[in-house]
């Protein structure tokens, strides 16, 4: 499969880029730092035994729209086409960070909703000229109710998750299949520091998940899956409970 | 809420927390100290007095560069060894000199300068590190190497990461016939006989080790089953890769009455008298025969909540033989002995300043902590002192600052005056550092 990969550096998307790899994939690596990008390319490569694993490396910064055609305009070329579309990246911080700095929290919002959706619009575009493709996207359940902990941070996942519902919709008969994964919670770089709840994920896990969702074309799939049934209760909890409750 | 703790594989805590991220070079800076998977058994890898930040190298675990003509593999100081093996294995490589537990990152066998069944051929893991890239306590990146720096190189392998943050490692992978081990058990029934067959069998096997039965006394004193092995020839090995065994875990802390003399010994007995005389050859998965406790996740639960520690010396056994007999008939005199206990002949000295191995006899046994065990320790490096052996590091909890001073006193300064040179404000501390070598 010719994958642009938008975050495997870091977390999730490095396990999951690992996966792809050495199964025989091929990527091109998407983000901010060139430098970063390229240690794990050569990480990715080594793993799995074929320099052809990854095509290439370009930058792109979810904080500035204008680098993400130009960057997927690279992967095309590098790949000689596009079959598939991951994005793992985005910005987290706690409620509380983001109630104390409101640049911060402008910043997750319109990187984790409003660039993250124009990112994926791009993404859209190439696959449908392409006639079809997956385009897998890791959202969060932290945008299934408004929680406490994850106010901010959860309205624009929610967001994000809307906007691939109504994509899925909207161009399912066209070739486009939407992925859109709920991670819980999972140790990696991202969450360290937080307690960590029942249910938490480690990321190989997670990625291996998500792997089997983008093969199957599932169009939402909760990673660990007991979370899908965490999610379910919690969605269904009385207002006057949600308002008591920490979680 | 529960204070977050950091924790030794034996137990001993203190209040703290990691810093997690996979850019080590950002995270460490600032940093008091770094940590790996903790895996060793007592206060190294916690932070000293006022150690404010402490590192996780887990998540910084990329390979950066291969040559697979020479085994060259340059990595991230967080790749566990069980990642490393899984990848090397199945290009035609091996690490050289591996502890008996793959849940190991190549920072901690830096730091700890680990040694294996290979000691006596192939010294410790530091004799296959070509270079290291350190965070200085000042911030400064610094390589070092056997000509580079070698001053700081020579102090970091088995200098317990107290002389800077180590970032990436390059090592040199061996290639091995097959991934299979030809291997075989045989039983000895006194400690003559085991100290002899480890010798005999050094010079014919590359990989060579023994269990003991600690609380065989008397004429049966140092009885144990010796294993040695190695690598299968490509006509004696399948063909196919060896799978990653099944494992298990222990998801709850047993019961301290669980694991008493009486039940240990009946294991012992038993362990003993299943391995024969005589030994009889076969094919043995690599990792069952290098990492016999890694079969059990979280095997360190065994001992309850009141954890244990590991007490290992080497001791030398030239002109004055003797002094293993007389630390095993300590340990079984105070029927504190666990079913865990190894005995190993080490090679020559590594370059590490602070290296634990050197030539002679080593002995490594589990402890559970209980109201004895502190003046057991005592007793034990008493008469470690007195025969001119010492302890290793990563393994120890109570050793005390003026037996440790002892056994070390030239190495020791050697050491300090080298942490002294690249961190003069004394910056990068471990509570084990604080306790023994301040």
């Amino acid at each position: 499969m010719k994958v642009a990969f938008l975050g495997a550096t870091k977390g999730i998307g490095r396990a999951l880029a690992r996966l792809m790899a050495e199964r025989g994939d091929r990527l091109f690596l998407l983000g901010r730092d060139p430098e970063d990008l390229e240690r794990s390319a050569e990480d990715l490569r080594l793993r799995a035994g074929r320099g052809e694993a990854v095509a290439g490396v370009a930058s792109l910064d979810l904080e500035q729209p204008g680098t993400f055609a130009p960057a997927l305009d690279a992967a095309e070329q590098a790949l000689g086409g596009l079959e598939a579309v991951v994005v793992t990246a985005g910005l987290f911080a706690t409620q509380d960070a983001l109630e104390a700095d409101t640049e911060l929290a402008r910043r997750v919002l319109t990187v984790d909703f409003a660039h993250t959706v124009l990112f994926c619009e791009e993404a859209r575009k190439r696959l449908l000229k392409a006639g079809g493709g997956t385009l897998c996207v890791a959202s969060s359940v932290a945008g299934e109710r408004g929680r406490k902990p994850v106010v901010l941070y959860g309205a624009a996942k929610a967001g994000l998750t809307r906007y691939l519902e109504g994509l899925d919709h909207r161009y399912h008969g066209q070739g486009l299949k939407v992925v859109c994964v709920k991670p819980g919670f999972v140790k990696t770089g991202m969450t360290a520091g937080l307690p960590v709840p029942p249910f938490a994920g480690e990321p190989e896990a997670v990625a291996a998940a998500m792997l089997r969702a983008l093969d199957r074309a599932r169009p939402v799939v909760y990673a660990p899956w007991p979370w899908r049934w965490v999610m379910l209760v919690i969605r269904h909890l009385p207002r006057s409970v949600m308002r008591r409750v920490g979680f | 809420m529960r204070t977050p703790t950091l924790a030794g594989w034996g137990g001993a805590s203190v209040p703290g927390r990691e810093h997690v991220g996979e850019d080590l070079p950002a995270l460490s800076r600032g940093a008091g100290l770094s940590r790996g998977l903790g895996r060793s058994y007592g206060d190294s890898s916690l932070p000293g007095q006022g150690v404010e930040k402490v590192v996780s190298t887990r998540l910084a675990d990329r390979l950066l560069a291969f040559d697979p003509e020479t085994g060259l593999l340059l990595a991230e100081a967080g790749l566990s060894l069980v990642e490393v093996l899984r990848w090397a294995v199945a290009r035609g490589f091996w690490v050289p000199s591996v502890p008996g537990t793959q849940y190991v990152t190549l920072g901690g066998m830096v730091a700890s300068d680990v040694h294996g069944k290979s000691h006596h051929r192939d010294g410790t893991f530091g004799r296959h590190v070509r270079s290291l890239l350190l965070r200085l306590a000042d911030d400064r990146l610094i390589t070092c190497s056997r000509e580079e720096n070698s001053d700081l190189f020579r102090a970091t392998l088995g200098g317990m990461g107290l002389t800077g943050h180590i970032l990436e490692v390059e090592l040199e992978l061996e290639r091995s016939p097959s991934p299979w081990i030809w291997g075989e058990s045989l039983r000895l029934g006194d400690l003559d006989g085991m100290v002899a067959a480890l010798r005999e069998s050094a010079t014919r096997w590359p990989f060579t080790v023994g269990w003991l039965d600690t609380l065989a006394s008397g004429r049966a004193l140092g009885r144990g089953v010796l294993f040695r092995g190695r690598w299968a020839e490509p006509g004696e090995a399948p063909r196919q890769l060896p799978q990653p065994l099944r494992r298990r875990s222990l998801p709850f802390y047993l019961p301290e009455w669980a694991l008493s003399t009486l039940s240990v010994s009946a294991f012992n007995r038993l362990y003993y008298l299943r391995h024969r005389r005589r030994p009889r050859p076969g094919l043995v998965h690599p990792e069952a025969f290098f990492f016999p406790l890694d079969a059990i996740l979280g095997w360190n639960r065994l001992y309850g909540r009141r954890g244990f520690t590991q007490y290992q010396c080497v001791l030398p056994e030239g002109e004055r033989p003797g002094a293993t007999r007389q630390v095993l008939a300590e340990l079984a005199a105070s029927g504190a002995g666990s079913f865990l206990a190894v005995i190993k002949d080490c090679g020559p000295e590594g370059e590490g300043l602070l290296s634990f191995p050197r030539p002679g006899v080593s002995i490594a046994v589990d402890l559970p902590m209980g109201p004895g065990t502190q003046a057991l320790v005592d007793r034990l490096n008493g008469r470690v002192i007195e025969r001119g052996g010492r302890i290793y590091l990563t393994k120890d909890t109570l050793t005390r600052r003026e037996h440790f001073q002892a056994m070390e006193a030239h190495r020791l300064l050697a050491f300090l005056e080298v942490k002294r040179r690249y961190d003069p404000e004394d910056r990068l501390r471990s509570a084990q550092y604080e306790r023994l070598m301040r």
